[in-house]
């Protein structure tokens, strides 16, 4: 076990240097550079102005020294500084949106999970019912609204007419003259709406996805060997096939977490919510190149991670695994 | 006639209220301090030290923490801030600010002159990287005479020059020596404005409270708050709901999204004309573009009114030139293009291009008349304008394809490198009349504005005299020469100039709607007391 850990843990090294190879040619392959966007058709800035701020960043250098020198500063972990007029370390900007794009997207998940394993169950054992159709529906139905236009619906039922939910941010105006208590209420208020707009989306997958493992899994033998046995329904489903079922899960959850960090554009604009989709959306807009690099490194960490910590706890989970 | 045309005029352009604001009756209306104002943007700002940003939110916010030596007022008129007064020398080439003494920056220390100095050393120096040095490098010489006199000096007389001192004064004392971009001030500024920096959720907000020690009062709206919000439409619906106290409305939401009986209970809408204007650029080192009567018939086939009803549902202005009009500097007389597609015709039959072959499109020497529009992606304004003239141009015999690029590859593969036959763009424009970057011939280098590559040899010197020329009539006359031949040649069709449509929660009074806008005395709007909403 041991070797096999270390093992993939070596292949990971190479893999993520042609990660980061392949992503900083790529965006820099996209015309326009940060320093465009300051001086383009800028009546106040002169053509001189713009090689000064290149020459600043490196860009007036060859693509491969700028490879270099970003790899140089990254294998001590240093990210660098953002090139947008911030000028501010790019861990730091990262830092500031990672919290609550992780706090909504793990808030989602459980949503998601509480809602679509049960749908799942429920409609492979009756299956073709009428909760199974009608669950169906509804579950697709999210799947294919889209989001934004859910969101602004919502909002402007919700938040507009009745008024019972704030439109959108994080907190409100008198946050900061609020009890802890009270904080904590005003948050969770905010984020109602946006958690149950990003978990409606994603019920479809998960729960159609638990409905067709638990039907496979209920034609089994030892399925029938348990009804033979004269178990009760109950202990047949929830014990015996429920359990198998939810192997594959830990597969899919292990790819969800690279997801955690990476928020959506549309979402986080429609909810003015400060999370990564925006700042890597907005990032890529200005060719903040050490800002996109940066937020694609660490996702690339993760996706690697979370392929190896799936396999590893799938092969915890399953005897079949380890063994075969 | 004339004086009908003047009327009308600002009938049309003038700033228009929509519901006059009739203070309530007795105590209610009375001035007082306190309350909220809440703002969006849709971006994050990016940097609190104006010498290193350029984006509108931080320009916002640094408005009101920061002051200039010198300002534009209601009318657009220069005015003092800072300083008091300032002399103009005999032979126009020094300025001398006498500065404010009762000044002082929100940590306490005094301001003086020396601020003065050290700012216009840092816009100058080449480690900062800011995009705003070119008005600075032409300085000769900058003394700080006292502490509270500053003189500046310029090689050649540059009446643009004056304008450039609106910029933000930045404190010497916590800059001085240290590297600008690292700066701690970039998060949290310290100015001399009549907001103090409070607080910034990174994503979130901004929030700045009024300063008590403001030399010119204390404002009475003690807190303003700015939200980023990046979507339009959430900034509308948190309007609505009463999350924001202001925003800039959309032709649409103007006209019939805020006729609503709450929307009318809640907000004042007003609307003036904006500083940008929308134009048709036509690329003139084509052969096809280079007799002017085409370019004029060109101007002759476009129903300007037509675009602003459909594009602008009304709300905005026809255009005659790079000029806002109702600015000084406006010229009403110049040559107007008016729909009339016969004339249009009659304009290209004489430039040799007559329908020779029966199809429908204008032909001379066996080439069809037609040709490309390019704009950028995201603006729907503009991709709706191609539409329209699209259509109205194929009706005199113009075919018309129009191709919409992203940004950045939009300047890179077609405007820098003058490789467009006509473009859709706009300008926003200042103050300040000066044109220079946009119409002299020497600036069609590559990235450089003039890129229809426009040379006229009168303009050019008009251009240069105006830089010269700081007596007002005199500048007047060599910008309105300057306007007539822009008006004859026609480089661009001058298209529209759109409307300002903010609106304002209700309870806000003291608003004065001027050519500047309604922002410029914002520290004079107040709540009466009875209608406050935020207690904190």
């Amino acid at each position: 076990m041991l070797v096999y850990l270390s093992q993939r843990l070596l292949m990971m090294i190479p893999l993520l240097i042609g990660i980061t190879l392949i992503s900083f040619v790529v965006i820099h392959l996209a015309p326009g550079e940060p320093t465009d966007m300051q001086t383009d058709l800028n009546p106040k800035s002169r053509v001189d102005m713009r090689d000064r701020l290149r020459e600043r960043y490196n860009l007036d250098k060859p693509l491969y020294i700028q490879y270099g020198l970003w790899m140089k500063q990254i294998v001590t972990l240093d990210f660098g500084e953002s090139f947008a007029q911030d000028h501010r370390p790019v861990l730091e900007k990262i830092g500031e949106r990672m919290p609550i794009t992780i706090l909504i997207n793990v808030l989602s998940i459980v949503v998601i999970l509480a809602v679509a394993v049960p749908i799942g169950i429920l409609s492979a054992v009756r299956r073709n019912s009428m909760f199974d159709r009608g669950t169906t529906i509804f579950v697709f139905l999210g799947f294919a609204m889209p989001s934004f236009w859910l969101a602004l619906l919502m909002m402007d039922y919700f938040g507009v007419r009745l008024g019972i939910f704030p439109v959108a941010g994080l907190k409100s105006i008198g946050y900061d003259y609020m009890s802890p208590g009270r904080q904590y209420l005003d948050i969770a208020h905010h984020l109602i709406m946006p958690v149950f707009v990003s978990a409606f989306g994603g019920l479809a997958g998960f729960s159609r996805y638990m409905r067709s493992n638990m039907l496979e899994v209920i034609r089994q033998d030892y399925i029938l060997t348990a009804r033979a046995k004269g178990l009760s329904e109950r202990v047949v489903i929830y014990k015996h096939a429920l359990r198998n079922a939810l192997l594959p899960v830990i597969t899919i959850l292990g790819l969800y977490i690279p997801g955690l960090i990476g928020g959506s554009v549309i979402f986080e604009t429609i909810f003015a919510i400060p999370g990564m989709g925006k700042l890597f959306y907005d990032g890529v807009m200005m060719r903040d190149y050490p800002l996109i690099m940066g937020i694609l490194v660490i996702g690339a960490v993760l996706t690697l991670i979370g392929n190896l910590l799936a396999d590893i706890s799938y092969a915890m989970a399953d005897p079949r695994i380890r063994k075969g | 006639m004339r004086f009908l045309f003047i009327i009308l005029f600002f009938l049309l352009a003038g700033c228009e209220q929509q519901q006059p604001v009739v203070p309530a009756e007795g105590d209610a209306a009375k001035a007082a301090h306190g309350d909220t104002f809440i703002e969006a943007s849709i971006g994050e700002p990016t940097n609190l030290l104006p010498v290193l940003s350029s984006d509108s939110a931080s320009s916002d916010i640094n408005s009101l923490v920061y002051n200039g030596l010198i300002r534009y007022d209601k009318n657009l008129q220069l005015e003092g801030e800072l300083a008091e007064s300032w002399e103009i020398s005999e032979d126009n080439l020094s300025f001398t600010f006498h500065l404010r003494k009762d000044v002082t920056w929100h940590d306490g220390a005094p301001f003086t002159s020396a601020d003065v100095l050290f700012t216009y050393q840092m816009y100058i120096d080449p480690d900062v990287p800011t995009s705003y040095a070119e008005d600075f490098l032409q300085v000769a010489k900058a003394e700080a005479l006292d502490p509270y006199t500053f003189r500046v000096t310029y090689e050649e007389p540059y009446a643009p020059a004056l304008g450039s001192w609106a910029i933000s004064i930045h404190p010497k004392h916590l800059l001085e020596g240290k590297e600008i971009t690292k700066s701690p001030l970039s998060r949290s500024p310290i100015g001399t404005g009549p907001y103090k920096f409070a607080k910034w959720d990174a994503g979130e907000k901004v929030e700045l409270l009024s300063n008590p020690d403001y030399f010119e009062g204390q404002p009475y709206i003690h807190r303003v708050v700015y939200r980023v919000i990046p979507d339009t439409s959430t900034q509308f619906l948190e309007l609505q709901s009463g999350g924001l106290d202001l925003m800039g409305l959309t032709p649409i939401q103007y006209k019939t999204q805020t006729d609503t009986p709450a929307s009318i209970r809640n907000f004042n809408k007003y609307r003036y004309l904006s500083f940008s204007y929308t134009y048709l650029g036509f690329n003139l080192t084509k052969p096809l573009f280079q007799d002017k009567r085409v370019r004029q018939a060109i101007s002759h086939a476009i129903n300007k009114q037509e675009l602003i009803d459909g594009v602008l549902l009304g709300l905005g202005h026809v255009a005659t030139g790079p000029y806002k009009p109702d600015t000084w500097v406006y010229n009403a007389d110049v040559k107007r293009y008016a729909y009339k597609p016969e004339l249009s015709r009659t304009l290209l039959a004489e430039a040799g291009w007559i329908d020779s072959d029966g199809d429908g499109v204008l032909d001379k020497d066996g080439e069809k008349f037609a040709f490309t529009i390019v704009t950028n992606q995201g603006n729907d304004l503009r991709s709706k304008t191609a539409e329209i003239i699209q259509r109205r141009l194929k009706e005199v015999g113009i075919t018309i394809e129009i191709r919409v690029v992203e940004w950045a590859t939009f300047l890179k593969e077609f405007i820098f490198t003058g490789n467009f036959d006509a473009t859709i763009l706009g300008w926003s424009g200042g103050p300040a009349p000066d044109q220079y970057n946009i119409w002299h011939s020497s600036k069609t280098a590559p990235r450089e504005l003039n890129f229809v590559k426009f040379s006229n040899k009168e303009v050019d010197e008009l251009l240069e005299s105006g830089r010269r020329t700081f007596d007002q009539n005199e500048r007047k006359r060599i910008y309105d020469r300057f306007q007539e031949i822009l008006a004859e040649e026609q480089p661009y069709t001058f298209l529209y100039v759109g409307k300002s449509l903010p609106a304002v929660a209700k309870r806000f009074r003291g608003i004065e709607p001027s050519p500047a806008g309604i922002t410029h005395n914002f520290i004079k709007w107040y709540v009466p007391a009875s209608e406050q909403k935020y207690n904190r």
